[in-house]
This record gives C-alpha cells, sequence and structure tokens, in this order.
C-alpha cells in the first residue's frame, strides 16, 4: 500500500509530467488560456490516462509477452490507445451526454498527447504491475490537470499584465512554465523512488 | 519547381520549433547539452522523410476515411527501426534519449507534414520537404541545446568554452531552464521579425548565440 502511495505521489508532484517530464507540453500550452476549459481536458486526461495506463500494461503482460512480440510495443501502444479513446468517445456519449458534452472537445486531442504514450512506455521501463500501472496513470493523470490549472489560472490574471511585445503569446506562457517548474522543483526529495 | 525553397522553408520561414511552435516535448526534454540535439533531430529527419516518402508513395492507395491511423501506423514502423538501430549502435546516446526516441511517433511536426504536405504531393517534393523540415529543427535542437550547454556547463558538445572558473548555472541543465531559455529565444525571434530585419539562418544562429 505505501508502495503504491509512494507511485502515486511520484507521479502527481515529484516527477511531475508536464514540468519535469516535458510530456504533453502541446496541450499544456494549447488549452491553458481558460480556468474552465483547462479543466475539461485535466478532467479528461485523468481518465484516459488512468485506463490507457492499465489497458496497455494488460495488453504489454498478456499479449505482447506471450506471443514473443515485444519489437512492436511501439505500434500497438499507440494503435491501443487511439482505439480506447475512440471507444470512450462513443461509450461517454451513449452512457452520459452531460459529461460528454462536457469532454467531448478534448478527446480527439488526447490521441496525440504524448503523455499518454509516455505513460505506456514508463510502465514498461519501470516494470510496473497491474495495480501500480493504475496509481502511476491517476497520479501522472492528476498531475497534469493540476499543472494545467495552476497554469490556466496564471494566464488569466496575465492578461491583464503589461507585457513586453516581443514576448507576448507562447515566449512569455514558456517563461511562466519555467518559473512553474522551479517551483516545482522543491518537491524533488520528498519520495525516493 | 521550387525545390529550393521547399528545402529551405523549414529553416527560418516555417521553423517546426521557432515559428510553428511543433513538436516542443523533444525540444525541451532533450536539449540539456548540444549533442543529444544532434542526435535527437537527426533521428526525427529520419523518420520524417521516411514516412514522408511512404505516405506519398501510398497517397492514392490509402482510404481518406482511415489516413490518419494509416499514417500513425507507418510513422510508428519508422520509429520502431530507429529505436533498434539506435540501441544497437548508438547505445550511450540511446540511454540518454530514452523515452522521447520511441515518443517521435506522437511529435507534431511528423503527423503534421504528412497530413499537410506528404499526402499531396509526389515523391521527390514530399522527401525534399522532410529534408528540410528534418533539418531546420535539428538545427532549432543544436541552438537551443548549445545555449543550455553554455550556460548550464560552460562547455559546447563537450569542449570547454568557458574556461575552468565557471561557476555551472545549473538551473539551465534542469527543466526550468529549458521553459525559459526556449521563451526567450521565443521572445528575440519576434523581436527580429518585427524589427523587419528578416533573420537568415546564419545571424539567427550568432544572435541566439549571444544571448
Amino acid at each position: 500500500m505505501a508502495n503504491l502511495f509512494i507511485i502515486f505521489l511520484s507521479a502527481l508532484l515529484v516527477n511531475n509530467f508536464v514540468l519535469t517530464r516535458f510530456l504533453g507540453i502541446c496541450p499544456f500550452l494549447g488549452v491553458s488560456r481558460k480556468v474552465e476549459t483547462a479543466l475539461g481536458m485535466g478532467m479528461a486526461v485523468i481518465f484516459v490516462m488512468t485506463l490507457a495506463s492499465l489497458v496497455t500494461n494488460l495488453v504489454y503482460n498478456l499479449v505482447l509477452i506471450p506471443l514473443n512480440l515485444l519489437f512492436l510495443h511501439i505500434i500497438t501502444f499507440i494503435l491501443v490507445i487511439a482505439s480506447l479513446v475512440q471507444l470512450v468517445e462513443i461509450v461517454l456519449e451513449k452512457i452520459s451526454p452531460a459529461l460528454y458534452r462536457a469532454l467531448g472537445i478534448y478527446l480527439p486531442l488526447i490521441t496525440t498527447n504524448c503523455a499518454i504514450l509516455g505513460l505506456a512506455l514508463l510502465n514498461v521501463i519501470k516494470g510496473h504491475s497491474a495495480i501500480q500501472a493504475i496509481f502511476f496513470g491517476l497520479g501522472a493523470g492528476i498531475g497534469f490537470a493540476l499543472a494545467l490549472l495552476i497554469m490556466a489560472g496564471i494566464r488569466e490574471r496575465l492578461e491583464l499584465a503589461d507585457v513586453p511585445v516581443a514576448l507576448q503569446g507562447a515566449a512569455i506562457t514558456l517563461i511562466t512554465a519555467g518559473l512553474l517548474s522551479l517551483a516545482f522543483m522543491g518537491f524533488s526529495g520528498l519520495v525516493k523512488l | 519547381m521550387d525545390l529550393r525553397r521547399e528545402f529551405t522553408k523549414g529553416f527560418v520561414a516555417e521553423n517546426p520549433i521557432f515559428r510553428l511552435l511543433l513538436g516542443m516535448c523533444p525540444t525541451l526534454a532533450v536539449t540539456t547539452a548540444a549533442l543529444n540535439g544532434v542526435a535527437m533531430g537527426l533521428a526525427t529527419t529520419v523518420v520524417l522523410v521516411g514516412s514522408n516518402c511512404t505516405i506519398s508513395l501510398l497517397r492514392r492507395f490509402i482510404p481518406p476515411r482511415v489516413r490518419i491511423p494509416a499514417f500513425i501506423v507507418i510513422i510508428a514502423s519508422f520509429v520502431t527501426i530507429i529505436d533498434m538501430l539506435m540501441a544497437g549502435f548508438f547505445y550511450e546516446l540511446h540511454k540518454v534519449l530514452g523515452l522521447f526516441i520511441p515518443l517521435i511517433v506522437v511529435n507534431c511536426i511528423i503527423l503534421g507534414r504528412a497530413e499537410a504536405y506528404a499526402s499531396k504531393n509526389p515523391l521527390l517534393r514530399s522527401l525534399i520537404d522532410g529534408l528540410g523540415m528534418g533539418l531546420g529543427f535539428t538545427i532549432s535542437l543544436i541552438v537551443l541545446g548549445s545555449i543550455r550547454e553554455i550556460l548550464g556547463s560552460g562547455t559546447v558538445f563537450g569542449f570547454a568554452l568557458l574556461g575552468e572558473g565557471y561557476p555551472p548555472f545549473l538551473v539551465m541543465l534542469l527543466p526550468p531552464g529549458a521553459f525559459i531559455v526556449l521563451g526567450l529565444l521565443l521572445g528575440l525571434m519576434n523581436k527580429l521579425i518585427a524589427s523587419g530585419r528578416r533573420p537568415q539562418a546564419a545571424s539567427f544562429k550568432t544572435e541566439a548565440g549571444s544571448l
């Protein structure tokens, strides 16, 4: 149990996917303009990440290893993730139209989010079991949502600030992300893994 | 046939990193040293050229409705090849770049070129486009990697540049440094373009180097 908590906390704060591992920078820069959209994207990512982490882990251990097809793992993972996202979209539309309306537009974007593929590959590198993979995915997803929300909050305030012309847009966003990342460095050493 | 323009557009005018803001994850993650930038850039270039050529040859056979999955499978195959080749021949570099070699699959530059260019153009033009974009990406990675390496450890490509007494500016090698250097470089690019001087590739490099 303690082990699972450490995996969770490490993915959430210490090795935050966006700010220290540089995974999922595109949506982080693209969808962080408003807190509301950031929240929607964050929720969608938490959901898909937890699911994708478990499913790719099961596919790896129950299909690729017995069939001795490890060299296909990159292709397999990206196809599994793409179909999973599609499936989630279809199921969500039937079961909960309200949730679908809230998350709908963010779901297709998630397929090309490198954080998801990175998560699947990290599970392999770290040799996580299925239950560890769930906690790792959950921590990574919440960590992504957290970073996205903080960034969106800062950027909403930044709209009112007097930024030099040359630095407006992506430049000031990246510098802000740098300062945020500096703050997250403070978590290093919180847990040893 | 303006192949020369197709080739050079990726260097400055449509530079994937500084102008189009594509492929940010590997850009920020691997540029702790100039050499890593070269390796990552060239690996991406090989995948880009390979996938561009294949997609261009198959463009009449891929049904439009399933083109994106088809593109991704083609790209993933090339990435698998590169991943194995690098693990076999450049083991040390492969270890440093780690996760980001397989992650070339989801680099938006590659899918972007496949969708926007290779699926509509003949073989030769797609090849030139892939090569130009890939080299533009590589150059940007080297610029960013060099700046971070100079400030962070006082060396370029492993050669001591700033002498023994230089205290390493460690933050530049850590994640915050990546964000801040790239942000300032983007600002510099904006400033150069706004002031009306169209920066040529060479002068841009020296400007960025003296930052």
